[in-house]
């Protein structure tokens, strides 16, 4: 069937993007100023999509053969995803030149993961999940590697990339078996042959596979041993988008294979297993934090706890389950990408500055720094009037009502030792005296990415209960 | 079924016994009076130059990595072209312009490649 | 006409020898090889359950699957390139910067 001129119109926000894509290739080529154009042109891009998006959400439909998914959830995650890249790239901006790293390719590439999370968010086939999640993690690989002269981004690249090939193998192979049984790889046919195929062990074989290989992505506990290296390795640009758009990618897609799993009575198959690999991941991400000194590494384990967190609602798996998880990647997305913008305007060229101990004093050397990362810290760490806090509240509410409540209560339990190490940073920074040098260079792309994710991150917290009523609209 | 194979499964039989005892006799019951020049590489003749684990220049890499992606591109244009017809009669013209559509954008990347240096013997 | 089942045991093997290598192999390049007889081994899955069952979206997706295994070998190969570069080692036991 071809696709009608409607059908275009409704894919228009990934459309945007691929052909910003091209267009940016073809300005590298051959401009000699792209460094100055390219930046703000992605920029424009991301807004752009992220505001229709926001205008197309109503318009929930299945599009291109049932290939892909219009409106809706999908739709909120393209906000996500295109408005947290352009508080990227307002980071990056004097990031790489700092660092020394700028290479045409930086933007392009940040476009392409991008579409590529923009494809997990919305498919409806196992095809279409792959491809997304392919066209992110490679350019993931290079943009973790890019300070090529720097053997610590070679370092990371290295790992992420061979981490993460190793779950893409577990993913195809998922799907091999999965497709084996069903006979088709369009996710709503198999979710109406799930209570057949469900006693099928090669099918329930492929769809352990395949969540052990997104297990993998999102970083939860046993597959987060790449985490901790990959997001202090590389350069912290990078790490922000990683960290957030990559994760919420990775558990769009969860969503996607979770929704139609407990919509029919089969919620209790994976359940078991989603409780364990979220409790090891709060727990253990929240304890090895604390003994972490340098700033990227103890947000890794942050990360992977929040994963544990997100992987509450999922477990959850009602539609308020689904809702909160939304929420809840929305301002993890905002809060990190702040936090990370920070660190990155604290971090000197030699990729220095990033110990806890560099950032004694900041209330007094940069008020106005230290004053935006104790708010985010606070975020994390999930003290009530910032979207942190009611993103685990949310969270946690879902887990009770589905009889999960001794989840919730590991859920409190590993915040509260989470608040140790989030407020040991705001306490380094404003009561810790030191008289070390610390030369920050001022960088307003930065500072006014920075601030937006702060706005944000206040506007969340203040009006909670309008926005996830807004999600829940959407989650059916 | 498997009955067929059991021609095969003697042929393979053979030929390893064959392998391993030739090799193993010789090894047992040869004579070994070693000088330097018959422990020395087989080169054909030739004195051997440098170790076999000669490096290779970088500059097949690029060659290399580009021509695996550009290459691995066709098998998406070889089936279209295969089907065209009957693709044609059942979906008009838009089968030919979604293949103009993904042949654009693979130029564009060539372009970039070419543009960028890749191709650059040196 | 061979029975389903062997080419299942075939791929089925091969992805365990493909996680085996991956898990004990210490060349970033063997790992790296290994990873692609797992993808390989999927691909085999999928297109005997394909022809199995006269179903032709097995075998597209062995293309993609293909050519995405193509761009991640031209990208982790540039990866090992630049960390040998710096490092002079493909050997992961010895790429420990960051603990591992």
């Amino acid at each position: 069937m071809i696709p009608t001129a409607l059908e275009f119109q409704l894919l228009l926000p990934v459309l945007i993007i691929a052909a910003g894509i091209l267009i940016s290739l073809i300005i590298e080529m051959f401009s000699s100023k792209s460094e100055k154009i390219l930046p703000w042109f992605s920029i424009a891009l991301f807004v752009s999509t992220a505001y229709y998006s926001l205008l197309t959400v109503g318009h929930e439909r299945i599009i291109f053969n049932s290939m892909l998914a219009a409106g809706g959830t999908a739709n909120i995650f393209f906000f996500v995803f295109t408005f947290g890249a352009a508080i990227v790239t307002l980071i990056s901006i004097d990031y790489i030149k700092k660092i020394g790293m700028y290479y045409g390719e930086y933007y392009i590439l940040l476009q392409s993961a991008v579409l590529g999370m923009m494809l997990m968010a919305n498919a409806q086939d196992l095809v279409m999940i792959f491809m997304g999640l392919e066209q992110m993690s490679v350019c993931f690989y290079i943009l973790a590697g890019f300070n090529r002269k720097k053997i610590k981004s070679n370092e990371a690249a290295m790992k992420y990339f061979l981490l993460g090939a190793f779950a893409t193998g577990f993913i195809v192979y998922g799907i091999a078996l999965m497709y084996g049984v069903a006979q088709t790889m369009s996710i709503p046919a198999i979710a109406n042959g799930l209570l057949i195929y469900s006693d099928n062990i090669i099918f329930v074989a492929g769809l352990l596979l395949f969540i052990i290989g997104f297990s993998f992505k999102i970083a939860a506990v046993p597959f987060h041993m790449w985490v901790p290296d990959v997001y202090q390795g590389s350069p912290t640009s990078i790490t922000a988008l990683m960290s957030t758009g990559g994760k919420a990618a990775a558990f769009s897609s969860l969503l996607i294979i979770f929704t139609p799993l407990f919509a029919t009575t089969q919620s209790t198959l994976f359940q078991p297993y989603l409780v364990v690999i979220a409790t090891l991941s709060m727990l253990l991400g929240s304890i090895v934090a604390i003994a972490q000194t340098d700033l990227k590494r103890m947000l890794a384990y942050s990360s992977i706890s929040h994963a544990g967190y997100i992987l509450i609602g999922v477990a959850a798996g009602s539609e308020l389950g689904i809702a909160s998880v939304i929420f809840y990647l929305s301002a993890y997305t905002f809060m990190n990408l702040g936090t990370f913008g920070i660190i990155s305007m604290i971090e000197n060229k030699d990729e220095g500055n990033l110990s806890l101990n560099d950032y004694s004093g900041l209330g007094n050397k940069k008020p106005m720094l230290a004053a935006l990362l104790a708010i985010f810290m606070f975020a994390l760490a999930g003290i009530p009037p910032f979207a942190g806090f009611f993103g685990k509240y949310y969270v946690f509410i879902a887990a009770i009502e589905s009889n999960l409540t001794w989840l919730a209560i590991v859920g409190v339990l590993s915040s509260v030792i989470s608040i140790y190490f989030y407020l040991r940073v705001v306490v380094v920074m404003y009561f810790q005296k030191d008289e070390n040098i610390l030369n920050v260079e001022d960088s307003s792309p930065a500072l006014l990415g920075i601030m937006i994710s702060a706005l944000l991150v206040i506007v969340m917290g203040i009006a909670p209960g309008s926005i996830i009523n807004l999600i829940s609209n959407f989650v059916k | 079924m498997i009955e067929q194979y059991i021609p095969i499964f003697l042929v393979l039989a053979f030929a390893i016994t064959f392998g391993v005892v030739t090799v193993f006799s010789s090894e047992i019951f040869g004579p070994k009076r070693p000088t330097s020049e018959k422990l020395s590489t087989y080169e054909s003749g030739m004195k051997p130059i440098g170790t076999t684990t000669e490096r290779i220049s970088i500059k097949y890499y690029m060659v290399a990595m580009l021509f695996i992606i550009f290459d691995l591109e066709v098998i998406f244009v070889y089936p279209w072209a295969v089907q065209f017809r009957s693709l044609y009669n059942e979906f008009g013209m838009f089968a030919f312009y979604s293949m103009l559509v993904f042949l654009i954008v693979f130029e564009i990347g060539y372009l970039y490649a070419y543009k960028k240096g890749g191709f650059n013997w040196d | 006409m061979i029975p389903i089942e062997y080419y299942l045991s075939l791929s089925a093997f091969m992805f365990i020898v493909g996680v085996v290598g991956v898990l004990t192999r210490r060349n970033a390049i063997i790992v790296f090889m290994s990873i692609e007889l797992m993808l390989n081994s999927a691909n085999l899955t999928l297109v005997a359950f394909s022809s199995y069952l006269g179903n032709p979206i097995g075998q597209i997706f062995v293309f993609f699957v293909m050519t995405v295994a193509a761009a991640e070998a031209a990208i982790g190969l540039a990866i090992i390139i630049s960390l040998f570069r710096n490092k002079k080692t493909v050997n992961i036991d010895e790429i420990n910067i960051l603990k591992w």
